[in-house]
């Protein structure tokens, strides 16, 4: 792929930039087998985003597909069984297949570059974790082959239980979480173990990019919450399998038990998904601002914070059980209490870029995006929290909108404004910017239009999760301005997905560091050598490149003063 | 530089607009329901209280929503890069965080209060009217200690049973077998002005009963009872649907409540019971006439 130069760069011109020292460094193997059978972090990260990307495309087809059996009211487009194993598929597939490994691909590529390592700490493992989750992903699309599951990513027990669903599509949901589950809880340890011992010299922990805080407090929630569901999917596996009644109501077993361990995960699975997103826009937004970080520690305290309230807030997902009351109150005043981190980041954000110099580049428009948008979902989360408001608002459009307001505007924003920041590092080539805008603006408003009349539909009484719907009210019109909008979301989509096609190829080259970044990335080639540094620096603040570049800056003053004669 | 600029204004400034006519015209529709607000009309409580508690925070929420909008679209247009422009260096401000962290508290505090204030208007039922009086009785609270009763402990009280895909209900009756009681499917026939006790009961899988203009949903689970009540005003159907998933079907899992004023609701529960009796005699009779015929000389 790349050869790394073998003598230190010649600064020329007037401005100079700060560039890798990378002396004797080994070039990457190329050819196939060697991405089969590679432990470098970069490769893995790249083959984790590949693989992301290819469920993404087929998540949002599924998801086409149920927009058009919706467009229309009394819709026979498609039968019931099909409708469910759709909405199955399409949330168990976001959610496992893209945007954990997504994560995991931008963490796997960026946290040891980040930090000033030459590798993660346990770069076999890494690999494992890696060709798990390419099991997991096999093992569950594999049921297309017989009968895929019908019972929702959720998979309520009983309905999941083999009295009500004979067919083994549930048991392909159940390896899929296991395998994608010990992928990531693997991975997690890694990133964990990676990010506590093996930081540049000097990079204490206030010094620690907020990118990789968020990745460090994502893989605690990951260590805390995947043995649960793994523990909930095994005990419905032998239920399933081997007669035990764990979730069985008939022979003395509980089926909200079902629900307690699966939103014990569940809710701290929504966090996994969005804070490293946070991460990413707390590093897009103050190098596009020209400014500092607005409150690192406070960040920083926000993200903890979120996390472990994040934990304990599981049951707001089910104020429609048979709840005692004190927990209904107990459970809606946690939910509260996690709107505070959530809404200092927010102003955090705001004041990153006040009195800054905002350059409108495309990582900085999806940024903006997501302000805008997380917030809205920010806010319907609080009228979900308010238990008696829920009871109207549970399990109906409503909640549709307000997960994919959070969702996707949270997570998939993010993820996309770090593509386009961090594409010319993966690539050594800039990923086009007109069409970045594009596609911006197309997913912008097809994201709106989609899901905010979602939330009208849920008000007017439509239930999540039905292949039908009688043409009362305003329903089927509010039905087809979302399948329109998702049609319009999806070529904003396709947009990025053709950008990368091209810009791999023939985009403009990048240079080692093409935005003036703040972190350690960006003191290494793009893409950088297989063992990415072959000094680092002594870390002096949260944004070394910066310090650096000012460094060099001085230097060059100084020669030149040298140079001229008195 | 400047046409980039100027163009970004002209889209900020669309966007302005845009977002400000929609919240201009959020209080206009305010009124009908279903579209910013939760469905309420048949006069019971619950159902009221749930709508303004969320028209409440709703107030609440526009006004969060339109100031972080407005700050964040200023900040954009004001310190978008120009020549000239220079970034202040500054890392953050103890005093401003400390501030917005608190007003966000402070925020959440009044969003308890409300919700305190207005809870038991949505939790707690009220005594039905005289007129449907004779038609409740006295209640025992269930041991769970889950179940609102009304201040003089009278409710008509029917057991709301989910199965794939259909509800079944169950009315009370003086009558010692409960095997006589009333029942129906689908459509459940309760008479204005008493407040109606439901007991929920699942048969299979969990399912969730939900009529969207008599307030919240409570899930069918089965193993559990759960609880909810309502007190109609309006003669009328109200119409819902079965709002957990469970199975193929779950579509097509409708329930309706016809509410009835007391007479025209007795009236309706004597033809009810006038037929299961005479159901029950016309078997009794097939029966005997079979046992007869197969006894022999
Ligand atoms: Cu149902």
């Amino acid at each position: 792929m790349t050869t790394a130069p073998t003598t230190a760069p010649v600064k020329t011109g007037p401005a100079p930039v700060p560039e890798i020292v990378a002396h004797n460094a080994d070039p990457q193997p190329s050819g196939w087998l060697s991405w089969l059978t590679t432990t470098d972090h970069k490769r893995i990260g790249i083959m984790y985003m590949a693989a992301g990307w290819l469920f993404f495309i087929v998540g949002g087809v599924e998801a086409l597909v149920i927009r058009l059996q919706l467009a229309q009211a009394d819709s026979t487009l498609i039968t019931p069984q099909t409708y469910n194993a759709l909405f199955t598929m399409h949330g168990t597939t976001m959610v496992f297949l893209f945007l954990i490994p997504m994560i995991a691909g931008f963490a796997n590529y960026l946290v040891p570059l980040m930090i000033g390592a030459r590798d993660m700490a346990f770069p076999k493992l890494n690999a494992l974790s890696f060709w798990l989750l390419v099991a997991g992903g096999v093992v569950f699309y594999g049921s297309l082959l017989y009968s895929p599951a019908e019972c929702g990513w959720t998979c309520y027990a009983p309905l999941s239980e083999t009295a009500y669903s004979p067919t083994n599509g549930v048991d392909a949901w159940i390896f899929l979480i296991h395998l994608t589950g010990i992928s990531s809880f693997i991975g997690a340890l890694n990133i964990f173990v990676t990010i506590a011992n093996m930081r540049a010299p000097g990079m204490t922990w206030s010094r620690v990019p907020l990118f990789v805080w968020t990745m460090l407090t994502q893989s605690i929630l990951l260590i805390i919450a995947l043995p649960v569901i793994a523990g909930a999917v095994t005990m419905l596996l032998t239920d399933r399998q081997f007669g035990t009644h764990f979730f069985d109501p008939s022979n003395g077993g509980s089926s909200l038990l079902w629900q307690h361990l699966f939103w014990f995960f569940g809710h701290p699975e929504v966090y996994i998904l969005v804070l490293p997103a946070f991460g990413i826009i707390s590093e897009v937004l103050p190098v596009f601002s020209r400014k500092p970080i607005f409150g690192y520690r406070a960040i920083v305290a926000a993200t903890l914070g979120i996390a472990v309230i994040g934990t304990l807030v599981w049951a707001h997902h089910m104020f429609t059980t048979p709840l005692p009351y004190a927990l209904l109150v107990f459970f809606m005043l946690g939910t509260f209490l996690i709107a505070i981190p959530t809404g200092v980041k927010i102003f955090n954000w705001t004041f990153t870029l006040w009195r800054g110099s905002i350059e409108f580049t495309v990582p900085t428009l999806f940024s903006i995006g997501f302000l805008f948008t997380f917030l809205l979902g920010g806010i319907t989360g609080i009228f979900l929290a308010v238990f008696p408001v829920d009871w109207q608002l549970h399990d109906t459009y409503f909640v549709v909108a307000h997960f994919h307001y959070t969702i996707v505007g949270g997570a998939v924003f993010g993820i996309l404004a770090g593509l386009y920041y961090w594409f010319p590092k993966f690539s050594g080539r800039m990923l086009g910017e007109r069409m970045g805008k594009w596609s911006f603006w197309t997913i912008m408003i097809g994201f709106w239009v989609t899901f905010l009349v979602q939330h009208s539909a849920g008000l007017s009484g439509m239930p999540r999760r039905v292949y039908e719907y009688a043409d009362v009210g305003n329903l089927e019109i509010y039905n087809l301005i979302s399948t329109i909008g998702s049609f319009i979301l999806a070529v904003g989509i396709l947009l990025t997905v053709i950008n990368i096609v091209t810009s791999v190829r023939s985009g403009a080259k990048a240079g080692p560091d093409p935005w003036k970044g703040n972190t350690l990335e960006w003191f290494s080639t793009s893409p950088p050598p297989r063992n990415n540094f072959d000094t680092v620096p002594r870390v002096r603040s949260v944004e070394p490149m910066k310090d650096i570049r000012r460094q060099i800056e001085r230097q060059d003053r100084r020669s030149e003063e040298a140079a001229t004669p008195a | 530089m400047r046409t980039p600029a100027r163009r970004l204004r002209r889209r900020l400034a669309l966007t302005a607009a845009v977002s400000s006519a929609a919240f201009v015209s959020i209080p206009a529709a305010v009124a009908s329901a279903g579209i910013i607000a939760p469905e309420s009309g048949g006069g019971t409580p619950n159902a009221e209280g749930i709508r303004s508690l969320y028209l409440l925070i709703g107030i609440l929420a526009v006004i969060v929503f339109v100031g972080v909008c407005g700050l964040l679209i200023h900040t954009l247009v004001k310190y978008r890069a120009s020549k000239g422009g220079v970034p202040s260096q500054v890392h953050g401000n103890n005093r401003l965080e400390v501030s917005w962290t608190v007003g966000a508290a402070l925020i959440l505090v009044l969003i308890s209060v409300v919700t305190f204030v207005k809870l038991g208007q949505i939790y707690e039922p009220p005594n039905s009217d005289a007129s449907a009086l004779p038609l409740t009785s006295k209640l025992t609270p269930a041991a769970d200690g889950r179940q609102k009763l009304p201040p003089n402990g009278r409710v008509y009280q029917i057991d709301v049973n989910g199965l794939q895909y259909v509800w079944r209900y169950t009315y009370p009756d003086g009558d010692t077998n409960n095997l006589n009681n009333v029942f129906s499917y689908e459509e459940m026939v309760v008479p204005t002005g008493a407040t109606v006790a439901l007991r929920i009961f699942a048969q299979d899988v969990q399912h969730s009963w939900w009529i969207p203009q008599l307030g919240g949903k409570f899930d069918a689970v089965p193993g559990y009872a759960n609880y909810t009540w309502f007190k109609i005003s309006e003669p009328g159907v109200y119409r819902g649907q079965c709002a957990e998933l469970c199975g193929r079907n779950h579509a097509n899992m409708v329930a309706q409540v016809r509410a009835l004023p007391p007479a025209k609701f007795q009236a309706w529960y004597d033809r009810q019971k006038a037929a299961i009796r005479n159901a029950d005699e016309q078997a009794a009779k097939a029966r005997n006439a079979a046992i007869k015929a197969t006894a022999g000389p």
